[in-house]
């Protein structure tokens, strides 16, 4: 196929129309099919230098100093074949008082046997922000491993926002691996949000290091499982400076013969921090059920409804005309 | 014409009569009020007559329009034209205003979600696209609830409380909005601790011990209301009116 069939075929499955997206000069772009760079648009203070390795790319991405990018850079990761590895090693560098947020489509429409790693290291400058969205559409049969690994370091006064989605097309199988360190006065803010059916595994485990005074951080995870499929997450959140705030949330609803398990690990090792935890886990809240169902709804369309709520979360980051002026963190 | 009637209903919950041999009467197209002390069985009465879980292990029988609600579930109940708004209304982590209204909706326009929010006193800018989750306050969740009830354009309105987290201001709508059920020919029952929604009442209900201590006009029930009747001590509340006036 040449590129730009791939990078059509690609957008078709994001349902993006690619001209109406080129055509926007002040969008940067980034595209990648397997190891090919399809194509690349910047903005000014945005830096982007990508290499091709044999099965993916290395690349670093920079946003420069005090440089605010008004709309959320796109990139899409993706392989139309049904079988391969793609790896992509990635750095990204926001450098101090610098914003921008990225929305990531990773897409895999028609996977048999696909493994995408994705290997970042994301340093995040003072008073820089990031946002930064991964959205998975993945087709109807699974086929798919998805292998990320972030580090990531929150500068003085930071905020990172990160949001991972898979809720379009089936799993596959899944071991999420983030790691961040946040500063002082940092906020960071990790969510992941995924629908798992069939036979699908989910490995999540993230760890927040606050560090600084006044650092701030939440691990939300939120998990809608049907069938047989299975998910695990780990989240670990270490408060060791003075005034330091965390919290992890962990939501799995689990339906048929599905099987959630979470294990929140919360440590505080300085006298003036604080952290807490929650996790619910199991069915569909019985008054979120019959509220609905008081209005009509009937059980499947109320328990339908309940997990489209709870996964499709805050993501204000992946609606197009979003600019960072309305990412809160 | 009577639109709900509650038959000689006995209810057992954790071992504990909760309703003992309820009888009552919701006038068709009437606001009805349902006063009683903290405990008194209101809130399970509204449960048993919207049908949830928990609630359906019952004595006696419940008619609407004059057919047994028994063995129907919530939704079929509330497709019947019956709901109720929670005396604290669930979150949904997530589920947008507008998805939630929606869902109840009869027109699923978003004129009419926004026409909904706007007569509980929601700016609908502001609200459409909040998630009805923890980051709404009590009291805007009531109203949201009220919206989707309002949007539903139901039969029969059990309300729990709708004054209850609700400022002065917002009384008003939660007033307004028993007028809209009015004009559109609906029935309310609405249960409350609140004199002012007493008295938008046409009929009042006196609840104590799950029994129906007494009923009639907003003016008879307030009385009692305003004589603090908590506890009664199951007195035969005409016998304790005699004792409050001659003691008067
Ligand atoms: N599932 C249950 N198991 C045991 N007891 C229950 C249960 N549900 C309610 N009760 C008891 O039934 C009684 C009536 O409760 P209900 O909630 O109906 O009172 P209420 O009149 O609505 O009071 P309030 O004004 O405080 O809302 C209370 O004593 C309550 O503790
Ligand atoms: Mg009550």
């Amino acid at each position: 196929m040449s590129d730009s069939g791939l990078l059509a075929a690609l957008y078709e499955s994001i349902g993006v129309q690619p001209h109406g997206l080129r055509g926007q000069v002040d969008v940067a772009r980034i595209e990648v099919h397997h190891n090919r760079v399809l194509g690349v648009h910047l903005v000014p203070g945005l830096e982007v230098d990508a290499t091709e390795r044999e099965n993916g790319i290395e690349a670093k991405i920079l946003v420069t100093e005090g440089t605010l990018i008004e709309k959320p850079i796109q990139v899409c990761f993706g392989m139309i074949p049904p079988d391969g590895l793609q790896q992509i090693v990635l750095e990204v560098e926001i450098e101090p008082r610098a914003r921008a947020a990225i929305v990531a489509h990773c897409v895999f429409p028609n996977a048999r046997q696909i493994r995408h790693e994705m290997d970042a290291m994301l340093t995040i400058g003072e008073g820089a922000q990031y946002a930064y969205l991964e959205r998975h559409i993945h087709g109807a049969d699974g086929g798919v491993v998805v292998v990320p690994r972030s580090k990531v370091q929150v500068g003085e006064g930071a905020r990172y926002q990160t949001d991972f989605e898979l809720i379009r097309g089936r799993v596959g199988e899944i071991d999420i691996d983030l790691e961040v360190t946040g500063q002082a006065h940092s906020v960071s803010e990790v969510t992941a949000r995924i629908s798992g059916a069939g036979d699908d595994r989910v490995s999540i485990r993230e760890t927040a290091r606050l560090v600084g005074q006044y650092a701030r951080g939440v691990l939300t995870s939120n998990i809608a499982l049907r069938d047989s499929a299975r998910a695990v997450v780990y989240n670990t959140l270490v408060a060791s400076a003075a005034y330091a705030r965390g919290h992890v949330d962990c939501k799995e609803i689990v339906q048929d013969n599905a099987v959630a398990k979470a294990v929140p690990i919360v440590e505080v090792n300085h006298p003036k921090a604080h952290v807490t935890h929650e996790a619910a886990i199991g069915s569909v809240n019985s008054k979120q059920l019959e509220t609905l169902m008081s209005r009509g709804l009937n059980e499947d369309q109320a328990v339908d409804l309940i997990i489209q709520g709870l996964l499709g979360g805050p993501s204000s980051i992946a609606a197009p005309e979003s600019s960072l002026r309305e990412i809160q963190v | 014409m009577n639109i709900l009637q509650l038959k000689d209903v006995t209810l057992d919950l954790g071992g504990k009569r909760i309703l003992n041999h309820l009888s009552l009467d919701v006038r068709e197209g009437h606001i009805h009020a349902l006063i009683g002390p903290n405990g008194a069985g209101k809130s399970t009465t509204a449960n048993v007559i919207m049908g949830l879980s928990g609630y359906n292990d019952f004595e006696g029988d419940v008619l609407f329009q004059g057919e047994s609600l028994r063995g129907l579930s919530v939704d079929q109940r509330a497709r019947r034209g019956i709901t109720l708004a929670w005396q604290e209304p669930a979150r949904f982590e997530g589920l947008s205003v507008r998805a939630f209204i929606r869902a109840a909706a009869k027109d699923k326009s978003d004129d009419k979600i926004r026409e909904a929010l706007d007569q509980v006193g929601l700016e609908p800018g502001k609200y459409i696209d909040r998630a009805v989750d923890k980051t709404l306050s009590g009291g805007e969740r009531k109203r949201v609830e009220l919206a989707s009830i309002l949007a539903m354009e139901p039969k029969l309105v059990l309300m729990d409380e709708p004054d209850s987290g609700i400022d002065v201001e917002a009384l008003d709508r939660i007033f307004q909005a028993l007028k809209i059920f009015k004009q559109k020919q609906a029935t309310v029952l609405a249960i409350t601790h609140s004199l002012a929604v007493l008295r938008q009442a046409e009929h009042a209900l006196l609840l104590c011990c799950g029994r129906m201590v007494d009923k009639g006009s907003v003016d008879r029930i307030a009385y009692y209301f305003e004589k603090k009747c908590v506890p009664c001590d199951h007195l035969d509340p005409v016998v304790r009116l005699a004792e409050d006036a001659n003691v008067g």
